[in-house]
């Protein structure tokens, strides 16, 4: 068996139900891996657990079976070589933009001295384009400003492995394609393998490499992974008009709407767009 | 000043002035020696007592700046080494919430319990009225932090928690950075309500102990049958459980956070 960088194996994850009966079980037997320096996305609809697998890579939650192997290595817990960009941001509310981002500096670096540590902050910072905000707190930063920061903190550790947890969906449309932008300028500068989990077709296939796509919850199931064979970089304007984008995105939305069941049809021709009026997610 | 709090301290100041204006009134109704005095005699034994607060006569005459100095001085001694139990083992149990569970009844049945019901045992055990009382002071300002702490530390939003394991950060790190300032509006809440029972009950202490202090004071003033030492003593110690109140209020607003 051939030692990949990141290895899915097999995850299945059970929740107890809330009315104390039997286990109601959320995704079964999803296997995919990732190559370093990969971009892939998973998308599905809300309840097919894309984000509780994104937190059992993580290592916040447990698999109730098989496994997630990094580098050769099980993940039993979370650990600073894992950062996770949260969709809620969970910055430190007590610390400055500048602490936030401090805090997890010194946890990957603890032989930095100071200097170095808070040289190194400064540049994130002025990176995701917060310069000048380092001494706000999180609540003073509108949303967008405040994933600005979850973004700086996890790419200033360099993580062998990035998840990006719907980190758009609280930001409003318009800074959302500005802060992809910046979440694109870094993964290429650093060429960090990233796992992100969204509902935005758009946003998937903008920014990664392959796409997962998950069958609906309770017993969600990974359908396909689609590879997105767009060159980078990716321009948003020439996209929209790329027929390669066209067909990817009319293939995806069609899986989601068509009730993202298990063996998706054999032809791909392009739906009317009307019939896509559904909103996936 | 806005209008809105110029009408409150004009209205405070004139409840003020009518409450002085009645009791010089009920107060004069006797003759000099008999009844409550009234705040023209209080007054002048302020003045007399403020003009030289530290002096000392003996064990039975001393200023009364000496006697609230030895007040504070246990109160200080008492609450700190209660706060820091208290935050301690707050923290532990917020922490778990197995042990939180199995010690609270314990926690609840002590609580209640008015701190001078220990003296007696810390007597017998220690032998020393001085550190009992000290211990009564413990004892008053353990449980509202205790409680506090641990509530606080228990409702942590799990997030924050999640990212301190996933920085690795040692416990010692943990508890310093994300721990103690998540709960510390909670903290300091139960720290506030802690100086404040603290403050009652050294009065109530000292009166049983005796020697020194602003509760013997109070105490030896009746025996002396000098009423206003005993109103301007019950005055000084309002005022000074409002420093020490604002103190811990100023505390607070600088931890909180927003989130």
């Amino acid at each position: 068996m051939s030692l990949r960088f990141l290895e899915i194996d097999h995850v299945t994850k059970h929740f107890p139900a809330p009315d104390g009966g039997a286990e109601v079980c959320v995704f079964r037997d999803v296997a995919f891996s990732l190559e370093q320096g990969e971009f892939v996305t998973m998308v599905g609809h809300s309840g097919c657990g894309k984000s509780t697998l994104l937190n059992i890579i993580a290592g916040l939650e447990r698999a109730s079976g098989g496994g997630v192997v990094l580098e050769g290595r099980e993940i039993t817990r979370p650990g600073i070589d894992r950062m996770v960009v949260f969709q809620n941001f969970s910055l430190m509310p007590w610390m400055t933009v500048f602490d936030n981002i401090r805090l997890a500096v010194r946890a990957a670096y603890p032989s930095w001295d100071r200097h170095r540590v808070a040289a190194h902050v400064q540049r994130y910072v002025d990176m995701v384009g917060l310069t000048g905000a380092e001494r706000k707190r999180p609540a003073a930063l509108s949303g967008g400003m405040r994933q600005r920061v979850g973004l700086a903190r996890a790419f200033s550790t360099a993580p062998k492995l990035l998840l990006l947890d719907e980190p758009f969906a609280q930001i409003d449309a318009l800074t959302r394609g500005l802060i992809q932008d910046e979440l694109i300028r870094m993964w290429t500068a650093g060429r960090n393998t990233v796992f992100m989990v969204t509902h935005d077709v758009d946003e998937a296939i903008l920014l990664s490499d392959r796409v997962a796509l998950m069958t609906r919850g309770p017993e969600a199931r990974l359908a396909e992974i689609v590879d997105i064979d767009i060159a980078r970089p990716r321009e948003r304007a020439a996209l929209i008009e790329d027929p390669e984008y066209l067909r990817l995105r009319t293939h995806i939305l069609r899986f989601l709407v068509e009730g993202a069941r298990l063996a998706p049809a054999e032809d791909h021709a392009p739906a009317a767009m009307e019939r896509l009026a559904v909103s996936p997610g | 000043m806005t209008r809105d709090r110029l009408q409150v301290v004009c209205l405070s100041l004139l409840i003020g002035l009518a409450f002085v204006l009645a009791w010089q009134g009920f107060a004069g109704t006797k003759p000099a020696g008999k009844g409550i005095p009234g705040p023209v005699a209080v007054g002048a034994t302020a003045w007399q007592m403020l003009a030289n607060p530290f002096y000392s006569n003996g064990p039975n005459d001393k200023g009364i700046g000496l006697q609230l100095a030895a007040s504070l001085g246990r109160l200080a001694l008492g609450y700190l080494a209660a706060s820091a139990v208290a935050v301690m083992l707050g923290v532990t149990l917020g922490l778990s919430p197995l042990l939180y569970r199995a010690v609270n009844p314990y926690i609840q049945v002590l609580k209640p319990v008015s701190p001078l019901a220990w003296m007696p045992l810390f007597l017998y055990t220690i032998k020393d009225s001085g550190q009992s009382a000290i211990l009564v002071i413990f004892m008053s300002s353990l449980w509202p932090t205790l409680a506090n702490t641990a509530f606080g530390v228990a409702s942590i939003k799990r997030d924050y928690l999640n990212v301190a394991s996933i920085l690795q950060l040692s416990w010692l790190r943990r508890l310093v950075t994300v721990i103690l300032p998540a709960a510390a509006p909670a903290i300091v809440a139960g720290l506030r309500i802690s100086v404040g029972s603290a403050w009652v009950a050294i009065v109530a202490a000292e009166m049983l102990i005796g020697g020194t202090g602003i509760g013997y004071f109070v105490w030896n003033e009746w025996n002396n049958l000098a009423l206003t030492s005993v109103i301007f003593a019950i005055l000084a110690i309002g005022l000074i459980g409002v420093l020490l109140d604002a103190g811990l209020a100023r505390l607070s607003r600088r931890l909180a956070y927003t989130e």
